[in-house]
């Protein structure tokens, strides 16, 4: 199947899926950059984004791309929220307690889910979701190609964010060395809870490009989980840029391994690669030496 | 009066209860001994995957057996019983084995006479396991692996048909159809899912599909879920069969035939074996697009059996949709109901005998006679639909059918 | 308490024994097994994870191998049932071997080494939906044989005592290690690895060898688990969902504790049950109030039940000291 007539629309594909994996990348990038803890509920979390800019559309007629401007800062808020009352209180500041944690969120969230809105998939039928751009090699998705395009906005907004503000600093300051940044007088559980959001924040819009192609229901967010967590360690841990190049070479491997050893077994693909990065970079393909 | 007024309160009490209008319809006067004839209740257990990956179809299976429960003690109850209702204990099976057996135990302390459920297959296969050391009768009402009922177990009976049967009926209508066509397709690729159902179909599929005349180009299986279709279409588009042949749940099957759509692949026809979404009337409603002229074979109900269109409208008006897990699941409980009015008894021993000998008939199923070997209706078989002018429509076998099929597809 | 004796060992299993003898419902009986199977998987994970200090979440990679060993080698290749429970055991170990070696001689820690434990359960599950042997997707039935010599039991009492003795097993290994020099190394490597280094523990080597011991004891809670249940694929043997069940059992318990995997076991079920009873039939309720109280146990009882319990007699002792010395003064 080396044939180019498969071949290059198989990796654009690649390359506007790997966007969308990037963005819920970069949420879980940052919070483990900073908090140090693998957040279990990041799944959860993004179904009820997804949930949110499916009512949102349901209930209030928004379009999904307009959506994202109202719940993008609603979830950050719900996010430093989680972080600074619920998570980081609960933790005592334990490592593996907030594994915990965050798994009992998980759990909460999900189930609330379930139980509110029942089992249902629900999808949204948009006019414009079967649009597609004659790339002439490929035919590719409107609303994927303006996934791709946002996904690319948003991490280099965050990394302005990070690089430029008074507060991204203090977040770097905090994910570098957190006792000397306390020292310094910033305020480390309202930073930890600033990255939270901002996590959380990243779904938010992850889930408003999502939902014109994808469907969702009570376990949706699970399945981009483990992608997620794979992308955060091979673009190194704490990295938005390795995040989002990591986010698109994972993108463009599943594609390949799916096309040349089948979709079940292509996905051994993204693991195997992942325990060889592990092993031979652990810093990640693209992210700075921690 | 005090009496009169309270003859007058319980005549207005009867009418608005279930009991009340079955005693006006049965034409009982004296209210009073029709509810002193209750007999002490049968009970029910009720096992469905309500929470986990399978809730969806676990709280549909749910509905059809509540639904059903409640139709059975409103006509009267058993009558064998004198006028006994069926009391469901509901079990959450929480979408995995050891809930569904947990559920079992815990339904068999409760003294249950029979269970109905399970879902999935795995499922069904401990949970009837588990009811089989009291044994307690099991009706198996989805779970369509062929080794639920090769076991030997005695307490174990489906009603609807396992896969073997699905697929072979499913390629003998292929035949038929496409022959009646003239035989425009030939070629053939396949896209399942990769657990027990789908990858058990394609082993099939794969094995007598050239027997019949096919080609099978290729078979793509995919897990459960998958994110994205586009390479699977990119083949399809590349490879270019006549027939697509896709056997996968609900979600997967909708996000095929979307991508099938964006990328303008369009085979002569789309015939689904046990398709997740192809004879979905929620699937119809949210794509009539995508949706059109899709087949397959699947569970579904008769589409001439007034019983089965009032169901769906009860249904309808509930605000659900009328997928099958609904209706195989009252189909169970209404043959569990037959048994125990010819068991004219609530033990065990007694229902797995008169459920070997059902010969039960008022079902909603387009099924041929009922008839038990073991544990398994030969009677029970799927049918293929087609979506046209958005509605399913039955297109075979001849005795169900509402409509003809289109096949191939007309180019649009 | 975090360091019972023999005799401590030996009366909580002599205790537990009795339950059959207690009472016939089935009920209960099946509850108990589940709960000693996830207190036996926790065991594994807590010797690698709460002695060891390196926590994996692929432990799945373990049960399954365990489970399908022991499913393959019955189904496919006529071992005997007891057998085939036993290369399964062995089979774990060897895996567990392996995948330390690899990871651990890589300098693989910390988080880093949690999630290359993912990575590799989640190759073997995938790997197992796909590979004939394992009967890819449409898993694996183990056929009903009610006979002993089939690992397999009319009664459910037996399959208990079963289970029982291989969590008494797993308890009685705990304590070797507490009281041996490994464990003295292996606690050493995980509250400093570099100093345990410089002072000549071969801290690789002992990782390894907790690796294979942890997985061992995991491999055995999977084998039974297919005997007991008799049916796995690839999703239970492999899935997140036993990975997830061995951490939490222990972290709940108490981490690195020899009953902290066995009281958490217990815990964690009987929350669960409690939820579903509370809530009744509405789908999602009870597990919402799972996890609510799942994090409510982590905010108060940071260090899990044995930790609690812990304060508790700490507190008592207090008491006591202080109303003798009141007495006395």
């Amino acid at each position: 199947m080396l044939s180019p007539t498969i071949l290059a629309p198989a990796i654009l594909n690649g390359v506007l899926t790997g966007a969308v994996y990037a963005l819920v990348a970069l949420g879980l990038t940052l919070i483990y950059g900073v908090l140090h803890i693998i957040n279990f509920a990041h799944g959860a979390l993004l179904t009820a984004t997804m949930f949110a800019a499916f009512f949102a559309h349901r209930l209030l007629g928004l379009d999904p791309y307009l959506a994202a401007l109202v719940l993008t800062p609603l979830f950050f808020v719900l996010g430093y929220g989680l972080q600074r009352f619920v998570i980081g209180p609960a933790a005592h500041g334990d490592d593996r307690n907030v594994l915990l944690v965050t798994l009992g969120l998980a759990v909460v969230i999900e189930n609330a889910l379930l139980y509110a809105f029942r089992a249902d998939t629900r999808t949204l039928n948009l006019g414009y979701a079967f649009d597609v751009v004659d790339f002439g090699i490929a035919f590719l998705a409107v609303p994927r190609v303006v996934a791709f395009g946002v996904a690319l906005v948003v991490a280099l907004l965050l990394w302005l964010i990070l690089s430029l503000t008074d507060t991204g600093k203090a977040i770097r300051a905090v994910a570098k060395e957190r006792l000397g940044a306390e020292l310094s007088g910033i305020d480390v559980a309202h930073i930890f809870a600033v990255t939270f959001g901002l996590g959380t924040a990243c779904l938010a819009v992850a889930a408003c490009l999502l939902i014109p192609t994808y469907y969702v229901n009570p376990h949706v967010g699970n399945a981009f989980v483990l992608v997620a967590f794979t992308i955060v360690v091979l673009g190194g841990m704490g990295s938005v840029t390795g995040a989002l190049l990591g986010g698109l070479f994972v993108g463009v491997v599943e594609s390949l391994c799916g096309l040349y050893l089948g979709e079940s077994l292509g996905q051994i693909g993204i693991f195997v690669m992942f325990i060889l990065v592990l092993l031979f970079r652990p810093t990640g393909l693209f992210g700075a030496r921690a | 009066m005090s009496h009169g007024s309270g003859w007058i309160t319980r005549r207005r009490l009867l009418r608005t209860t279930g009991l009340g209008a079955a005693a006006a319809a049965t034409g009982l006067v004296s209210a009073p001994a029709a509810l002193r004839a209750q007999g002490s209740a049968v009970k029910l257990g009720v096992l469905h995957p309500v929470s986990g990956a399978l809730s969806y179809s676990g709280q549909q299976g749910r509905l059809g057996a509540t639904i059903a429960i409640e139709e059975v003690n409103a006509a009267g109850g058993i009558k064998a019983l004198g006028g006994a209702k069926i009391e469901p204990v509901l079990g959450d099976a929480q979408s995995t084995p050891e809930g569904g057996n947990a559920e079992v135990e815990k339904m068999n302390a409760a003294g249950v006479a029979a269970i109905v459920g399970g879902y999935a297959s795995s499922i069904c296969l401990t949970a009837s396991q588990t009811a089989a050391r009291y044994d307690l009768p099991y009706l198996v009402d989805v779970g369509v692996a062929d080794n639920i009922v090769t076991r030997g177990l005695k307490n174990t009976f489906r009603f609807g048909p396992g896969f073997g049967v699905i697929a072979k009926t499913a390629l003998d209508n292929l035949v038929t159809i496409n022959d009646q066509a003239g035989k425009p397709a030939k070629t053939v690729m396949i896209v399942n899912e990769d657990s027990l159902f789908g990858s058990g179909l394609a082993k099939l599929l794969n094995a007598q599909l050239p027997e019949r005349g096919f080609h099978v180009l290729e078979t793509i299986p995919h897990p459960t879920p998958t994110r994205d279709f586009n390479n699977v279409v990119l083949k399809i588009k590349a490879q270019n069969p006549d027939l697509v042949i896709p056997a996968n749940y609900y979600n997967e099957y909708v996000l095929l035939a979307r991508t099938m759509q964006q990328q303008r692949v369009r085979p002569k026809g789309i015939y689904s074996v046990l398709g997740g979404a192809a004879s979905s009337y929620k699937f119809v409603k949210e794509f009539p697009e995508a949706a059109q002229y899709i087949m397959d074979c699947n569970h579904w109900f008769d589409p001439r059996n007034p019983k089965a269109l009032a169901l769906k409208k009860k249904v309808d008006d509930c605000g659900e949709f009328y997928t099958y897990e609904v209706y195989m699941n009252y189909s169970c409980v209404l043959l569990l109901a037959d048994a125990l009015e010819r068991a004219a008894s609530a033990e065990r021993p007694k229902i797995i005998a008169a459920l070997e000998s059902s010969m039960f008939s008022e079902q909603v199923m387009p099924y041929g006679p009922t008839k038990f070997v073991n544990g398994q209706n030969q009677g029970a078989a799927p049918v293929n639909t087609q979506v046209l002018g958005n509605d399913i429509q039955v297109i075979f076998p001849q005795a169900f059918a509402t409509a003809k099929p289109v096949f191939p597809v007309p180019r649009a | 308490m975090s360091r019972p004796s023999t005799t401590q060992i030996f009366l909580v299993i002599a205790v537990l024994a009795t339950v059959p003898l207690l009472t016939a419902s089935n009920v209960v009986l099946n509850f108990l097994i589940v709960a000693l199977l996830i207190a036996l998987a926790g065991q594994g994970w807590n010797v690698l994870g709460g002695y060891g200090g390196q926590y994996s979440f692929g432990h799945a990679a373990f049960f399954g191998t365990g489970a399908y060993l022991t499913a393959i080698l019955q189904t496919r290749y006529g071992v005997n049932a007891w057998g085939a429970f036993a290369l399964g055991i062995m089979g774990g170990a060897l895996i567990g071997a392996a995948i330390g070696a690899v990871t651990f001689r890589s300098g693989l820690r910390g988080s880093y080494f949690a999630l290359v434990t993912l990575a590799f359960a989640e190759v073997l599950r995938i790997l197992a939906s796909v590979a004939p042997i394992t009967g890819a997707g449409v898993g694996i039935l183990i056929p009903l044989d009610l006979r002993p010599q089939a690992f397999q039991f009319q009664s459910r009492a037996p399959f208990y005592w079963i289970v029982l003795a291989l969590v008494a097993g797993s308890l009685i290994i705990v304590h070797r290690i507490e009281q041996s020099r490994f464990g003295a190394w292996l606690v050493a490597v995980r509250e400093n690895e570099d100093a345990a280094s410089a002072l000549g523990v071969d801290a690789t080597r002992i990782k390894v060898a907790a690796t294979a011991i942890s997985a061992a004891i995991t491999a055995a809670a999977g084998g039974f688990y297919a005997q007991y249940f008799l049916f796995i694929d690839s999703g239970i043997a492999f899935g997140p969902w036993i990975s997830i069940e061995a951490l939490l059992a222990p972290i709940v318990g108490g981490i690195g504790t020899a009953f902290g995997p066995l009281l958490g076991a217990f815990v964690v079920k009987a929350l669960g049950e409690l939820a579903k009873l509370a809530t009744g039939d509405a789908p999602g309720l009870d597990l919402v109030i799972y996890g609510s109280v799942l994090v409510l146990i982590v905010a108060f009882a940071p260090r899990g039940i044995v930790g609690l319990l812990a304060d508790l007699r700490s507190r008592i002792e207090r008491l006591r000291s202080s109303v003798l010395q009141r007495a006395h003064g």
